[in-house]
């Protein structure tokens, strides 16, 4: 984002300022094969008590970022540049000890797989109130009695005993809610939800989700839901952010990026996804081609080796320049406004009937 | 949404009266436990599939969804013989194969193929994609017109990959391209049935559907009956004329697609519908129901008495504990729409009066929001 101003953000008429603001963000790992660009000028915005998705294919640099943004990649073999301000701290250059003061306090995360996340050496209940002692100072009386508070928040049955029992006598849906209480200990301003439901199945994710969303109204903690489900998105998010290959590709609310996607990347996904009431006779529409290696990713728009819509656009931009992403409802394509109204009515809506 | 669906569901109904490809009967497979010392005794069984009756037609796609442990995969590899069944029947073009050994399951091996669910490790990384598609081919002592690799090089562009990288390894392709050497490999026998376990599951979103579209198009081009098996519910639609929803080891319903998707009658079929995440692309799509169980799917170890799912079920009354459901087809069912169920649902996905919350802590929570902001609206 070369056309950075920093001017306040447009689309939060309500006027309530960004808690956590990313600028620029790049984030490069040096492999053996070369240097990797797993981020590159990402900037977005989350408000405090609201959810901004973020979706994108693996490899999109979703997970990366949040972990940069809780510091948690090797300094030795990445690259950071850029702006990251929680509630006005610069977190880029904190120190280990800053980091070490907020994680788990002021942000906390919820990971994938709850079975690796959590120790197998410690008990449940131990690795819950860990946190709460280091950074409230509370004692171990005080600690555990909050750790049972939360598991009962959480819908663990017999909270008291499940308390001194391992991660592996946890049922895999129960794991995740050890986890999302174990993250809500500390009463957290942020919270990284990476995939927390991609390991569960349907029925348990439904439970997982709704309770994370109430959780949310309870704590009034801004949540980043990161997924490459569309439909989970659909269902938590209030923004959204659209990631290839290291790039945002668009943001907007989840309303407006649902029901109006604008940059091909968007629309490719979402005509890709067979719907619980679409038409069968129908084929689905998929996005041809792969995703990009991030080691020599293509110059110009990322998306324009598999965009079906390049003959649109004058000359070789897509080839040579990058879209840039403005502020507020944007996308990042070169194809104008309306040309982009006209292939969505024309050609993308009717495929998503 | 239900008038464009009409069609394919008449349509549906009468492919029940297709010649039968495979049957199965009673399926079962128990996988013993060992326990004790100093000598190791059964202490008990995993059972796995319980009793699983199904049919698949000639050129047929019936998909199989349910959730982890509910015995999906381990049906599919009896079907393929990979796995030996405890008790039942499995019958393929009218002769029992159920027991059949090496030598009589031969010619029927060749027609029946499988396709796995990781592409990274269903493919031999020491054998260049033209012998892993070949060895098919050789084992049985198959000659194809103008030689195996004329063969495997039409496979190669049938699947939408480039002929000339027949002597490729499996490292140089992506995610998606390897399942499309799976899928190149199940057909190298020219099948007349395709088990696919989980087939797009570990692809990313954008390459599932290129997946999804090939097995669409070799089976209606060759006319390949398939077995699909997946936990994705509207993948299973979109491929599936006929949809089996399996329950710890049980098929708790089965029946054609619009009635399955659009009329399902059995408890469990609606808790799995609700809880599929859609991404809402028009306002008014938000007049689903919505079902919350509590908790996870008992171990199937020792498996709850009478109907499996009652200890989930908002539904069960004494009955379901003493006396198992069977599969049977109830008063407005269409035909062979079959529910295992005491007290049947109404057909309908529309949204009820009153949500249906079983996990303790949402409720708790719903009841504290509804309580503060006054009445609100607790749809999701």
């Amino acid at each position: 984002m070369t056309t950075l101003t920093k001017t306040e953000d447009a689309p939060a008429p309500s006027g309530s300022e960004s808690f956590l603001s990313v600028r620029d963000l790049r984030v490069q790992f040096s492999t053996e094969d070369g240097i990797v660009k797993a981020v590159d000028g990402l900037s977005f915005d989350v408000e405090r008590g609201k959810t901004l998705g973020i979706v994108g294919e693996s490899g999109s640099g979703k997970s990366v970022t949040n972990l940069t943004i809780l510091g948690l990649h090797n300094p030795r073999t990445s690259t950071i540049d850029g702006e990251i301000l929680l509630d006005g701290k610069e977190l880029v250059t904190a120190t280990e000890k800053e980091l070490e003061q907020l994680r788990g306090n002021k942000m906390a995360m919820i990971f994938q797989d709850p079975l690796t996340a959590l120790s197998p050496y410690y008990t449940v209940g131990r690795q819950l109130s860990e946190p709460y002692m280091k950074h409230k100072g509370a004692s171990k009386k005080e600690a555990k009695d909050r750790a049972i508070q939360m598991l009962e928040k959480v819908g663990i049955p017999q909270p008291k005993v499940r308390f001194d029992d391992y991660p592996h006598q946890f049922s895999g849906g129960m794991r995740q809610r050890a986890m999302i209480a174990m993250s809500l200990m500390c009463d957290p301003d942020l919270l990284i939800a990476d995939e927390p439901t991609t390991a569960l199945d349907v029925t348990v994710q439904a439970q997982i989700l709704d309770l994370l969303k109430d959780l949310q109204q309870e704590f009034g903690s801004a949540i980043i839901f990161i997924t490459h489900d569309l439909g989970v998105i659909s269902h938590m998010a209030d923004d959204l952010l659209v990631m290839y290959a290291g790039r945002a590709v668009e943001r907007g609310s989840v309303k407006e990026v649902l029901h109006e996607p604008k940059h091909p990347y968007t629309w490719g996904l979402l005509s890709s996804m067979p719907r619980l009431d679409g038409d069968i006779h129908e084929m689905l529409t998929p996005i041809p081609g792969t995703p990009p290696s991030l080691l020599n990713p293509p110059t110009g728009c990322r998306f324009h080796p598999r965009c079906a819509f390049t003959g649109e656009v004058m000359g070789t931009l897509c080839t040579d320049t990058r879209p840039p992403l403005a502020d507020g409802r944007a996308s990042a394509c070169h194809l104008t406004a309306e040309q982009k109204q006209t292939i969505f009515i024309d050609k993308i809506q009717p495929r998503l009937r | 949404m239900s008038d464009n669906l009409t069609l394919p569901a008449q349509k549906g109904s009468t492919d029940t009266s297709k010649e039968t490809l495979l049957e199965v009967k009673g399926l079962t497979k128990h996988f013993p436990i060992y326990g004790g010392f100093p000598i190791k005794r059964k202490v008990g069984a995993v059972q796995a599939v319980d009793g699983v009756d199904l049919t698949v037609g000639v050129g047929e796609s019936v998909g199989l969804v349910g959730e982890s442990g509910c015995g999906k995969s381990t049906t599919g590899r009896l079907i393929t013989r990979l796995l030996e069944p405890t008790a039942g029947k499995i019958t393929y073009l009218g002769k029992d194969i159920t027991r059949a050994s090496r030598r009589q399951l031969a010619p029927v091996r060749s027609e029946i193929q499988m396709i796995f669910q990781d592409p990274y490790s269903s493919l031999n990384p020491r054998q260049t994609v033209g012998t892993i598609i070949k060895s098919p081919m050789e084992v049985n002592g198959i000659e194809p017109e103008g030689g195996r690799e004329k063969k495997v090089r039409e496979l190669l562009e049938l699947v939408g990959l480039n002929p000339e990288h027949y002597n490729r390894f499996p490292h140089e392709f992506s995610g998606g391209q390897r399942q499309r050497i799976g899928v190149a490999r199940a057909l190298a026998l020219n099948p007349k049935l395709i088990v696919a376990d989980e087939p797009v599951s570990a692809l990313d979103v954008s390459i599932q559907a290129q997946v999804v579209n090939l097995l669409q198009k070799v089976q209606q081009e060759l006319g390949i009956a398939f077995l699909f098996i997946a936990h994705d519910l509207a993948i299973v639609r979109h491929f599936s004329q006929r949809v089996a929803v399996m329950y710890l080891g049980k098929v708790v319903e089965v029946g054609d697609r619009d009635s399955i998707y659009n009329r399902p009658r059995h408890p469990y079929t609606h808790a799995l519908l609700s809880a599929v995440p859609e991404v809402a692309i028009d306002d008014e799509a938000e007049d689903r129901e919505r079902i919350r169980l509590y908790g996870d799917v008992p171990s199937p170890i020792s498996p709850p008495s009478g109907c499996r799912f009652r200890t989930r079920c908002w539904k069960a009354q004494d009955k379901c504990a003493s006396e198992e459901p069977p599969l049977v087809q109830i008063s407005g069912n269409r035909d062979g729409h079959l529910t295992a169920c005491h007290f049947p649902e109404d057909p309908t996905t529309e949204a009820r009066a009153e949500d249906v919350v079983l996990d303790p802590a949402l409720k708790a929570l719903e009841k504290d929001a509804a309580g503060e902001s006054g009445p609100k609206v607790t749809k999701g």
